[in-house]
C-alpha cells in the first residue's frame, strides 16, 4: 500500500496548515495543543487532506450528498417518560457534584 | 474436548440439554480467561462475581421455561464501547476510564432477554479509532496466535477472547471493518449487520451513519444465531430499521448452487499480500466446486473509499466526542483556571493521540469554508460508491474480497504512521460507506501461521445470502483450528509506575502475580478485578 498515489513522504505538500488554522480548529475541537504537538498536527492534517485531495479527481456535480444510506424521516411521537429517577446513579458518575448537582468552576462572578 | 472449546451453539446445546450447568460454563471460561488473559489481554474488565451471580439466576430462567433460546446460559464478552448497566464502560480511554453506565445497550438487553451471561468488558483501539487495539490507554492486546502481533482491530480484544476460547462469543462493533478485519487476523467469524440491523442504542457513538454492532465467533451458524438474538428494531435509534425476516439461521444451508459470486478485480492489484490473494482464490474455488458461479469484475471508485471515510467519520467523531468535558462523567483534569479550561484540559489528558487527530481533522473539515470542499465532497463520493455496489448487485449476489491486505502485524509497527494503517482498511470501509452486510471468514494460515480471512459482502438487508455462501464454505473448510497459544518472552512496563511485568506465556499465571509488585497490582485492580497482568502495561522492546 505504501506505493499509494499521493502520499509519500517526498512529495511536496499542497496543503500548508498555518498557525492560525491550528489554534482556530483547537477552539472549535476544545483540545489544548502543546507546541510540539501543535506542530504535529499541522503535519499530520497536512498530509490527510492531501491525500483526501485526490476525491477532486471525482466530477461529483450533480450528486446529491448522501448522509444516510436509507431514508430517514421524522418519527414524531408523544413525549412520555418512560424512564424513572436515575440521578442518584447519574451523579455518581461526576467528577463532582454537590446538593444533586453537577458542580462546575465558578463561571458568573 | 474441553468446555472452551465448543461453540455458544454446541454450548448452548448441553446447556439445554442438562449435560451441564450455566455455572460449569460460565466458570470454564472464567478460569480460561484468569490463566490465559494475562498474555493475551484481551479484557479491560471481567465481571467474575457478576457472571456467576447471573449464570444462577439465568439457570433458575432456564429451569422455570423463562429461556429457550439456543443461545441461553452462554457466557459472552462484550467490547467495552457498548453499555452495559453497572458494569464500567471505558472505550478503552483514560477520560471514560471509571465510567458505569446507568443503562446499557439495546442489543445487551436483547441478550439478556435470551439469557446472555456477560463475562467482562474487551480491549479496543480508544474509541474505536484504530486497526491494531494498540491505541487502547490500557495498552495494547495481543494476537494469540503470535503474541507479537497485533490481533487487529478496533474490536482486538473481542476477537482475541474468542480466538484464544476465553469467550464463546463476542460483540464488537464495525465502523470501517473493526469487527472484521481483526476477525480475519485472529482467525474467527465476524459479521457486521446492514446498517440500522442492530440499535445503536448504549454504543458509544463515534461515526454515527457508519457504526454497527455485530458477532463475532468461532463460526458462521455462531454468527447468525447471535444476529438473529440482537437484531430488533429500536425507536431509541432514529435509524433502527424495522426489518422483516431476521431469522438469519433459517440461511445456514449448505448449498451455493447457482450463486452469483462477484471478485472485484480491483481489489486485487497491488498492496495485496500474494498469500491473502491465494485465499481468496481458495475460497472461490470451493464455492466454484460447489455449483456457485465466480467471476472477477470491476466495481471501481476502490481507492475513494478510504479518504471519503476519514472525513466523514472525523467530522462525525469531532461533533460525537464533544460530549466528553469532564463534567457530567468520566476524567477531569486537576488544575484548571476557569470553566472552558477545565473543559480543555479534560479533554487534553483525557484523549489518546488517535482521537485527538481525528478530532483536529474532523472539526477543521466541518468549519466554514471547508465544509462544502471536503465534507460535502466526501458525501457525494460516498453517494457514488453505494451507486457502484447497486450496480454490482445486478449481476452478483455476493461479492467475495479480502478482509485485509495483509495478515496481523507486528506490535509497534502501524502506530507511527497513521495514514498507512488507514490504508489497511481499503477492503472493508466501502462496505460501511455504502450499509452493506459484510463477514469475514478464515480460510488458512500463512507462511508465518498468521490467519487469513475473507470476505463476504452482500446487498443491502440481504445477509441470508454471505450466510449461506460463508456456511457452504465452511462446510468444506471443516472447523477453523484454534490457536495454540506460547509463551512471548517478551516483558512489558507499568505506563503508571514503570515497574516491570512478566507478561509471558499461556498459564504462567502464578509467576505474573508474583512478579507483579504490590504497588502495580493496586493499579491493576483500579482497572480491571480478575487480571494478572497490568492492563496498563506496554511493550518495552
Amino acid at each position: 500500500m505504501e506505493s499509494c498515489d499521493g502520499i509519500s513522504e517526498g512529495k511536496v505538500m499542497a496543503n500548508i496548515i498555518s498557525d492560525e488554522t491550528i489554534e482556530y480548529v483547537g477552539i472549535l475541537a476544545k483540545l489544548e495543543l502543546s507546541d510540539e504537538e501543535k506542530e504535529q498536527a499541522k503535519h499530520d492534517i497536512g498530509r490527510m487532506l492531501d491525500y483526501v485531495d485526490k476525491l477532486n479527481e471525482l466530477d461529483t456535480s450533480g450528486v446529491e450528498p448522501l448522509s444516510h444510506v436509507f431514508p430517514v424521516h421524522n418519527v414524531f411521537r408523544e413525549d412520555v417518560v418512560t424512564n424513572g429517577d436515575e440521578r442518584e446513579k447519574i451523579l455518581a458518575n461526576a467528577p463532582e457534584e454537590k446538593d444533586g448537582a453537577f458542580k462546575v468552576p465558578k463561571t458568573v462572578e | 474436548m474441553q468446555l472452551t472449546d465448543l461453540t455458544a451453539l454446541e454450548l448452548g446445546r448441553k446447556i439445554k440439554e442438562k449435560e451441564i450447568s450455566v455455572r460449569e460454563a460460565v466458570q470454564a471460561s472464567l478460569d480460561r480467561i484468569a490463566q490465559t488473559d494475562g498474555a493475551v489481554g484481551g479484557f479491560v474488565t471481567v465481571d467474575a462475581e457478576g457472571a456467576l451471580a447471573r449464570a444462577d439466576e439465568v439457570q433458575k430462567g432456564i429451569d422455570a421455561g423463562q429461556y429457550t433460546g439456543l443461545l441461553a446460559g452462554v457466557p459472552v464478552a462484550v467490547k467495552d464501547n457498548i453499555c452495559t448497566e453497572g458494569l464500567k464502560t471505558t472505550c478503552s480511554s483514560k477520560i471514560l476510564y471509571n465510567f458505569v453506565p446507568t443503562y446499557s445497550a439495546e442489543a445487551v438487553l436483547n441478550m439478556n432477554r435470551a439469557g446472555a451471561v456477560i463475562l467482562g468488558k474487551t480491549n479496543m483501539d480508544e474509541f474505536a479509532m484504530g486497526s491494531t487495539t494498540e491505541t487502547s490507554a490500557f495498552g495494547p492486546t495481543r494476537n494469540p496466535w503470535n503474541p507479537d502481533h497485533v490481533p487487529g482491530g478496533s474490536s482486538g480484544g473481542s476477537c482475541a477472547a474468542v480466538a484464544a476460547c476465553e469467550a464463546p462469543y463476542a460483540l464488537g462493533s464495525d465502523t470501517g471493518g473493526s469487527i472484521r478485519q481483526p476477525a480475519s487476523f485472529c482467525g474467527v467469524t465476524g459479521l457486521k449487520p446492514t446498517y440500522g440491523t442492530v440499535s445503536r442504542y448504549g454504543l458509544v457513538a463515534y461515526g454515527s451513519s457508519l457504526d454497527q454492532i455485530g458477532p463475532i465467533a468461532k463460526d458462521v451458524s455462531d454468527c447468525a444465531a447471535i444476529l438473529e438474538m440482537i437484531a430488533s428494531y429500536d425507536r431509541k435509534d432514529s435509524t433502527s430499521i424495522d426489518r422483516r425476516e431476521t431469522d438469519f439461521t433459517s440461511a445456514l444451508v449448505d448449498d451455493v448452487k447457482g450463486l452469483r459470486v462477484g471478485i472485484p478485480s480491483d481489489y486485487l492489484g497491488e498492496g495485496l499480500d500474494n498469500e491473502v490473494r491465494a485465499a481468496v482464490m481458495k475460497a472461490a474455488d470451493v464455492l466454484r466446486e460447489k455449483g456457485a458461479v465466480v467471476e472477477e469484475f470491476d466495481l471501481s471508485l476502490v481507492e475513494y473509499a478510504i479518504p471519503a471515510y476519514y472525513v466523514i467519520a472525523s467530522a462525525e467523531a469531532s461533533s460525537n466526542l464533544a460530549r466528553f468535558d469532564g463534567v457530567k462523567y468520566g476524567y477531569r483534569a486537576k488544575d484548571y483556571e476557569s470553566l472552558h479550561n477545565m473543559y480543555k484540559k479534560s479533554r487534553s489528558e483525557g484523549f489518546g493521540e488517535e482521537v485527538k487527530r481525528r478530532i483536529m481533522l474532523g472539526s477543521f473539515v466541518l468549519s466554514s469554508g471547508y465544509y462544502d470542499a471536503y465534507y460535502l465532497k466526501a458525501l457525494r463520493t460516498k453517494a457514488l460508491i453505494r451507486q457502484s455496489f447497486d450496480r454490482a448487485f445486478e449481476k452478483y449476489d455476493v461479492i467475495l474480497a479480502p478482509a485485509s491486505p495483509t495478515t496481523a502485524p507486528r506490535l509497534g509497527e502501524s502506530l507511527s504512521d497513521p495514514l498507512k494503517m488507514y490504508l489497511g482498511d481499503i477492503y472493508t470501509i466501502s462496505v460501511n460507506l455504502a450499509g452493506l452486510p459484510g463477514i469475514s471468514v478464515p480460510v488458512c494460515t500463512d507462511s508465518k501461521g498468521l490467519p487469513i480471512g475473507v470476505q463476504l459482502i452482500g446487498d443491502c438487508f440481504k445477509e441470508k445470502n454471505i450466510i449461506r455462501a460463508a456456511y457452504a464454505y465452511e462446510q468444506a473448510r471443516g472447523r477453523f483450528p484454534a490457536p495454540e497459544l506460547k509463551a512471548c518472552g517478551t516483558s512489558a512496563v507499568c505506563r503508571e509506575n514503570g515497574d516491570r511485568v512478566s507478561a509471558c506465556g499461556a498459564g504462567n499465571m502464578q509467576e505474573i502475580h508474583e512478579a507483579v509488585p504490590d504497588s502495580v497490582q493496586k493499579v491493576c485492580k483500579g482497572h480491571s478485578d480478575l487480571r494478572p497482568a497490568c492492563p496498563a502495561a506496554k511493550e518495552v522492546g
